[in-house]
């Protein structure tokens, strides 16, 4: 069974504008139960931040964005986790994870035009001490995101009563 | 053309006839439908294709895969505590709807009786008439919270009864049996020699606590058939596979029926049924917990409302009481969809008890329960005005 700090968490994950009675009512616990669970979550960073997925491309706005994958040399004592902070503190850098296999770093950069972000990449990244190669992919489609599938409508294809 | 005068008298289904004015509407929000509104998890459909791509179009045994039995009967171990033989105790089914009617075939002479504890899922009575028995009804109520008393199911035992037909979690009230029923069922099935079919479809929708197999009860094995299956809990509906698991003797007759109308249930959807067992428990387990979100909140949304009702212990409908807007069920749900679009099932096409009462699904995103309640709010408050001016001011003020 799930805790109800978890249970709570979830019903957020899902939709953060879910209003607290109804998630004290999807949960089974008093308003006040959930208010202090989720103040207790913000305060411990167990919840980091409120966001919103914005599809971009239905404004017309959608930005370049690319995957880079970053060959780097660890150091002793610091391993890889000095070359990842000076990538993560680029505003334009999205998110950066050390991986395993055939590179080191996947660093996602976005930026207003392909060139912006290859020159981003040229200038910024492949200088940077210890940074041995750089292989850039530019996103082409986005079909999931966040555990949301994009590319097909939702639709209900049940009779509208049924036994 | 002439029909057989047991088909021409069984009543056309409820159900139906109010699906023909629903599908005929725009904008319905529907909480009428009895089935998941997940589709099958990915994993299932993509091993049910690649069975395809891999030539497994065939017929199979009639019992069903072996493979698939082995699966079911690690199962119904794994989460009920009931063990079965894969060969000979466990019959692979076209849906639980296929196995009801091959056990009342199997077990019921001409005239023999079936207990079946109303309100319950539409196909029991029909299904006991078209294998020649009588159908017995024993209601039950809001105040029992709809679990069936067995003094009235003791009541209604004449020396022709043969079986009982149980269906907890219940479609459409919700309601789960406590031990202490259980053991009074078992108890009464003892002394007066029954057999107890118990249609467990909804136990993995169970959100009080474990579901409680009645073939787990000491002494039940022997006496139960249990049927389960696919459709609701791995969102299956459409595959049609379900199983019955019992003695040899009775499932050995009911295969007997089986080889000769079915001959098998489809391959693919058995290949699919085999994926679920093996690797959908998960996915099952995040849908429970989705629909017992739901389940909380639109409760409390509808007593809100001013629709009472209790807390279902399982399955995904809500049974309120519709009782204060002084309308009958047909009536409440024909009104309510003409007037706010919301389509739920009138609570008399399931029998004895469930009048007074409509069938609401949960089984639907957390939006249109969201806007079914504020439909159905505005709805009842209008119908509660009307009854109130209808009243002399007087018995108004008394009945507050």
């Amino acid at each position: 069974m799930e805790t109800t700090t978890s249970q709570i968490l979830r019903v957020l994950e899902r939709d953060a504008r879910t209003p607290r009675p109804e998630i004290a009512a999807m949960v089974g616990v008093s308003v006040e139960e959930v208010e202090r669970v989720i103040r207790e979550c913000e305060t411990s960073k167990a919840i980091r931040k409120y966001k919103t997925i914005v599809d971009w491309e239905r404004l017309g706005e959608e930005g370049v964005v690319a995957f880079i994958d970053v060959q780097v040399s660890p150091a002793r004592e610091v391993g890889f986790d000095d070359v990842a902070a000076r990538i993560y503190r680029y505003p334009e850098v999205l998110s950066v994870h050390l991986v395993s296999g055939g590179h080191d770093l996947r660093v996602m950069v976005t930026g207003p035009t392909i060139r912006e972000v290859a020159f981003f990449v040229a200038e910024k990244l492949a200088t940077i001490d210890r940074v041995n190669s750089t292989a850039t992919h530019f996103l082409l489609k986005r079909y999931k995101e966040d555990g949301e599938i994009l590319v097909e409508p939702d639709e209900d294809r049940r009779l509208a009563v049924t036994p | 053309m002439r029909i057989s005068r047991v088909v021409e008298a069984l009543p056309p289904s409820g159900i139906r006839r109010f699906f023909d004015i629903v599908s005929q509407m725009q904008d319905v929000i529907s909480l009428g439908v009895g089935e998941p509104d997940f589709v099958t998890p990915w994993r299932i459909r993509d091993a049910a294709i690649y069975s395809i791509e891999r030539g497994y179009t065939q017929y199979t045994s009639n019992w069903g895969l072996l493979e698939l039995r082995q699966e079911i009967a690690r199962l119904l171990e794994r989460r009920y505590g009931v063990s079965y033989r894969p060969d000979g105790e466990i019959l692979v089914t076209v849906g639980v709807s296929e196995a009801l009617d091959l056990a009342l075939r199997a077990i019921l002479n001409p005239g023999d009786e079936v207990l079946i504890p109303e309100p319950c899922y539409v196909s029991y009575s029909p299904g006991a008439l078209l294998a020649g028995g009588v159908p017995v009804a024993v209601g039950s109520d809001a105040g029992t919270g709809f679990r069936v008393r067995m003094d009235a199911l003791e009541a209604a035992v004449t020396p022709r009864t043969r079986a009982v037909l149980i269906n907890y979690p219940n479609n459409p009230t919700g309601a789960t049996l406590r031990r202490a029923d259980l053991e009074g069922l078992a108890a009464l099935a003892e002394r007066h020699d029954l057999i107890v079919i118990s249609d467990e479809i909804y136990a993995e929708l169970s959100y009080e606590g474990e579901h409680v197999s009645f073939s787990s009860l000491p002494g039940m094995r022997d006496r139960t058939l249990l049927l389960n299956g696919f459709s609701k809990a791995f969102a299956m509906t459409g595959w049609r596979l379900g199983y019955a698991a019992g003695p040899p003797d009775l499932v050995g007759a009911m295969n007997k029926i089986h080889q000769y109308t079915m001959l098998c249930a489809p391959m693919t959807a058995q290949q699919a049924a085999l994926e679920a067992c093996r690797s959908g428990e998960r996915d099952m387990e995040a849908m429970v917990a989705q629909y017992n979100e739901r389940r909380r909140l639109f409760v409390k949304g509808l007593n809100e409302i001013g629709l009472d009702c209790l807390m279902p212990e399982g399955a995904f409908y809500v049974f309120p009481s519709i009782r204060s807007t002084g309308l009958t069920s047909e009536e409440f749900a024909n009104a309510l969809l003409s007037e706010e679009r919301v389509a739920v099932v009138p609570g008399s096409v399931f029998g004895a008890g469930g009048e007074g009462h409509v069938r609401c699904s949960y089984a639907a995103s957390l939006d249109n329960i969201r806007e079914a309640l504020t439909r159905m709010g505005r709805f009842v408050e209008r119908r509660e005005r009307r009854v109130e001016l209808r009243e002399p001011a007087g018995a108004a003020v008394a009945a507050r």
